[in-house]
């Protein structure tokens, strides 16, 4: 049982909200703020991947937009080739679409993950500066590469004509699919917290904290650095699978950096490396962008204030507003 | 293919270069005396491009607007410096990073506000609006050698201020020893608010040039920023020698590779997937650059800290 | 040790828990290390010692795996170690102390240990369970802080552990891996000299757990607990021998030992 304390009932009351709001939309009958809390839930979840590099790795990743355009495409592809019936490679062997909610997420997450081995074994060599920069051009080269991809959309991106399925559930109903994209979220949460409180949390903290530290210990921070990036990678991805799927729609803008800043920015807004710091920051920043974002045009200064005011003098965000400074013991 | 269209390619790569130049230079002197990453470098580019076109469009003079752009910058850079920037010299890079990604959204909102949504347009000056003959036929607009000239000049400015004068003195002591140099008694304060604003200014005189090119819109300097961020990652961070090197490289790699990867795999691959196949090659071909640098030199070509 | 090419025994001292061997390295111009040759055998503790500028850091720098010599061969428990990694080192039996003391900030002080017991035990690949209940892990740390007489500040946050406390949290790391050999780098740093006292009483007591290499500037400490001094000077081995020997040698005398008193006061490297 996670101990009783101010953080632990912040969260609660995050989880909480998360959930019912959505089923009083639906009782007051309006449907669109189940697409915003799905909207909440799946961004929340992306920051959630980040988290664990970020947060709990310190490894400042400017390139996550990557996995999280990665999974959605692997998303928009399979719709395509589902709805088409065509196949996306019939060589060596033939991969078609799916329409399977849970083939798509695995593949999401493979995809994901794979490139993050790719990425990571050759940005962990760096570090500073040189790693946040590697890692955009990283996701940029694969936002250009997507660009150029006429099958796929190119720069229009692609649009997803059904929704895939679970057994047993409509998806097609947004509360339905709403409840999917929260329970991913929760689990995804759970398993954080068991994973940042395991032996392997406690040496990837440590490779933040002080890396030479670990090492004379006797373990090399590389690979577990490496793990963490791949782990959050496949967590990012499966948001990005999730989030096409919402929209209905995959588009290289998923892939911009201008994406990855905003992960990074629910992440910070929330509290960087705080369990539910990428639920409050993804529910902060969708409020942001949906009331003041109504009222006018000039929400992105707005946000931009906030982030600055937040950076320089709040650092520890709505979480470390609310539940005071995190507490490693 | 004749030797005067590769020719032409090839000024406009070195043209490419010579821009991208005068915004690394503001980045990586700013890396390099301070430590600071600062993402929001696009936005001055932009906001000099906007005062070039508007003052341009209010006085009917090119130049002056050139003029106005690049001191709007270095006001914009030197304010920006006073009441944000120079709280983050002791936050870390992570820090740095999300403060001037705010100012981005800041500056682009407030630009979009004070000028519109449409873009603007400026026209290149009567003076240079003609073409030059180039060796082996072809003609090349005077514009661009003169952006080329101008950025070479300011190459050779600031190797000039750097190497020989007090300012560029401290510049260079700043960026091997920063606690030093406060102990020694120069004000830091007013050497990191003047590279700062100078910086700015160079953006803004990037701006205000490559404005007669394209149109002037919200968010034209972000696809330059992250090009400037691959040169200094390419030439060392903090090296000016290396910024002008990454530069006229990335330049020259990105207008070359985008113009005849499609014709090279035009030679063994049907026509339209050459040109898919050419321009995704393309679009990559300076992070692969980069890349391949990197494999070699870690830290860039002429790191600081060798 | 064998030689990886000829694969023939080429040490002069089997058995011995480090052995340095024509150890070269130089930065430019500037020979920092020049013919080093040291062994440290089981049981023992070999100081080094010498003026400021001799080459000790690189020298430590490379038997810990921070640096790679240019030439020669650096053997741990009878294996060429050249090449191999830091945290491989440690797991070959090397601990490590700094100067200035290297910690887990933001963790207790208990945690900083169960870390340390965790990486000797089991690594940094369980995804599961909770690492902080692990009664295993936590009665192992209390022993080793109850050894260096930290328990009373098990729960403490390092940022409130005063340097006398870091350092002996520093040797806590080292011994929860078990090690065979130590390398401490001038742990006598900083302290005062009842810190100094009791540390020096309790690296006595260490010596038939883990041989050790003691660079230090305090010379007190040294000649408390030196089996045998080697005495580095501009990156060679000038004089190597027992408290008795070093002490009464005009050559070290000359090059070191008259300017000591300054060292010791200064506290530098």
């Amino acid at each position: 049982m996670p101990e009783f304390n101010r953080e632990t009932l912040v969260n609660a009351v995050l989880a909480l909200a998360l959930l019912i709001a959505p089923l009083i939309a639906v009782f007051l009958g309006e449907p669109f703020y189940v697409a915003l809390a799905s909207r909440v839930a799946t961004l929340a979840l992306a920051g959630v991947g980040l988290n664990l590099a970020l947060g709990t790795g310190g490894m400042v990743s400017f390139g996550h937009a990557a996995f999280f355009g990665l999974g959605g495409y692997v998303a928009g592809i399979a719709a395509l080739h589902a709805f088409e019936g065509t196949t996306f490679i019939a060589w060596p062997f033939e991969i078609g679409g799916s329409e399977h909610m849970i083939v798509i997420w695995l593949v999401a997450m493979a995809v994901a993950g794979g490139a993050a081995l790719a990425i990571g074994a050759i940005s962990l060599r760096t570090t500073g500066v040189y790693f946040i920069m590697i890692t955009l051009a990283f996701a940029q080269m694969i936002y250009y590469f997507a660009i150029s991809l006429p099958t796929y959309g190119g720069e229009d991106g692609l649009s997803i004509y059904l929704r895939s399925g679970l057994p047993g559930i409509e998806a097609e109903d947004p509360l339905s699919f709403f409840l999917v994209c929260y329970a991913l979220l929760l689990g995804a949460l759970f398993l954080m917290h068991r994973l940042v409180d395991s032996r392997f949390g406690a040496a990837l903290q440590c490779a933040r904290m002080n890396p030479q530290r670990l090492a004379t210990l006797g373990i090399a921070p590389f690979p577990v650095k490496l793990t963490a990036f791949t782990l959050s990678a496949m967590v990012t991805g499966l948001a990005g699978a999730l989030f096409a799927e919402l929209n209905g729609f995959v588009s290289p803008a998923m892939l911009s950096w201008h994406r990855s800043g905003e992960i990074i920015i629910f992440v910070i807004l929330g509290g960087v490396g705080r369990l539910f710091g990428p639920l409050a920051g993804a529910a902060l920043f969708i409020l942001l962008e949906s009331f003041i974002g109504g009222w006018t045009d000039r929400w992105q200064l707005v946000l931009g204030l906030i982030l600055l005011a937040v950076v320089l003098f709040a650092r520890g965000g709505v979480i470390g507003l609310l539940a005071g400074k995190a507490r490693h013991d | 293919m004749s030797a005067a269209f590769l020719i032409e390619q090839l000024l406009n790569g070195v043209q490419l270069g010579v821009m991208l130049f005068l915004m690394a230079a503001g980045l990586t002197l700013v890396f390099g005396v301070m430590g600071l990453i600062n993402l929001a470098h696009g936005s001055l580019f932009m906001l000099g491009a906007f005062f070039c076109a508007w003052i341009a469009g209010q006085t009917g003079s090119f130049w002056l607007g050139l003029g106005g752009g690049f001191l709007a910058a270095a006001a914009a850079g030197a304010l920006v410096e006073i009441v944000v920037i120079r709280r983050l010299y002791d936050r870390d890079h992570l820090d740095q990073v999300l403060a001037t990604f705010a100012l981005i959204l800041i500056f682009s909102e407030l630009a979009r506000w004070v000028f519109g949504d449409r873009p603007l347009y400026l026209d290149v000056p009567e003076l240079l609006s003609g073409a030059v003959p180039l060796p082996g036929g072809g003609r090349y607009p005077a514009y661009r050698l003169a952006i080329i000239g101008v950025g070479l000049l300011t190459a050779a400015g600031l190797y000039l201020l750097i190497a020989r004068t007090r300012l560029g003195m401290q510049i260079r002591a700043g960026e091997s020893d920063r606690e030093m140099i406060g102990a020694l008694g120069v004000d830091i304060r007013t050497l990191y608010t003047a590279v700062f604003a100078l910086g700015a200014a160079l953006a803004g005189l990037a701006g205000g040039m490559v404005g007669a090119l394209q149109s002037v819109q919200v968010g034209m300097g972000e696809p330059v920023l992250i090009l400037a961020f691959v040169v200094i990652i390419i030439g060392g961070i903090g090296s000016i020698k290396g910024a002008l090197l990454g530069a006229i490289l990335v330049g020259v790699t990105d207008t070359l590779g985008r113009v005849f990867l499609p014709q090279f795999f035009g030679l063994f691959l049907p026509t339209s997937e050459a040109t898919s196949v050419g321009s995704s090659l393309a679009a990559m071909a300076i992070y692969l650059l980069m890349a391949v640098v990197l494999a070699w030199r870690p830290k860039g070509l002429f790191p600081l800290d060798a | 040790m064998i030689d990886t090419m000829t694969g023939t025994r080429i040490d002069k001292a089997p058995g011995a828990l480090l052995e340095l061997h024509g150890l070269r390295k130089a930065f430019g111009a500037l020979q920092a290390t020049d013919g080093v040759d040291l062994t440290v055998m089981p049981g023992e503790i070999h100081a080094l010692i010498g003026p400021n500028g001799a080459g000790k850091s690189t020298l430590i720098a490379q038997i810990a795996g921070d640096l790679k010599p240019d030439a020669g061969r650096v053997a741990l428990l009878g294996r060429d170690v050249i090449g191999w990694s830091v945290a491989a080192r440690a797991r070959r039996g090397l601990g490590r102390t700094f100067q200035v003391s290297s910690l887990a900030v933001e963790f207790s002080v208990l945690r900083n240990v169960m870390l340390a017991v965790q990486a000797r035990a089991t690594g940094a690949f369980g995804f599961w369970a909770p690492v902080r209940r692990d009664e295993g892990l936590r009665t192992e740390a209390l022993g080793v802080l109850d050894r260096v007489r930290l328990t009373p500040r098990a729960e403490a946050p390092v940022s409130a552990l005063s340097h006398g406390e870091r350092r002996l949290l520093d040797v806590a790391l080292a011994l929860a891996l078990r090690p065979k050999l130590l390398l401490l780098d001038e742990p006598m740093a900083g302290l005062g000299p009842e810190g100094t006292r009791d540390l020096t009483a309790f690296l006595a007591s260490l010596k038939q757990e883990a041989g050790m290499l003691l660079v230090e500037h305090d010379m007190d400490a040294v000649f408390a607990l030196a089996d045998r001094i080697s005495v580095l000077v501009y990156g060679r081995i000038i004089a190597s021998g027992t408290v008795a020997e070093i002490r009464a040698s005009a050559a070290v005398r000359e090059a070191y030992l008259g300017d000591h008193l300054h060292a010791k006061n200064a506290g530098g490297a």
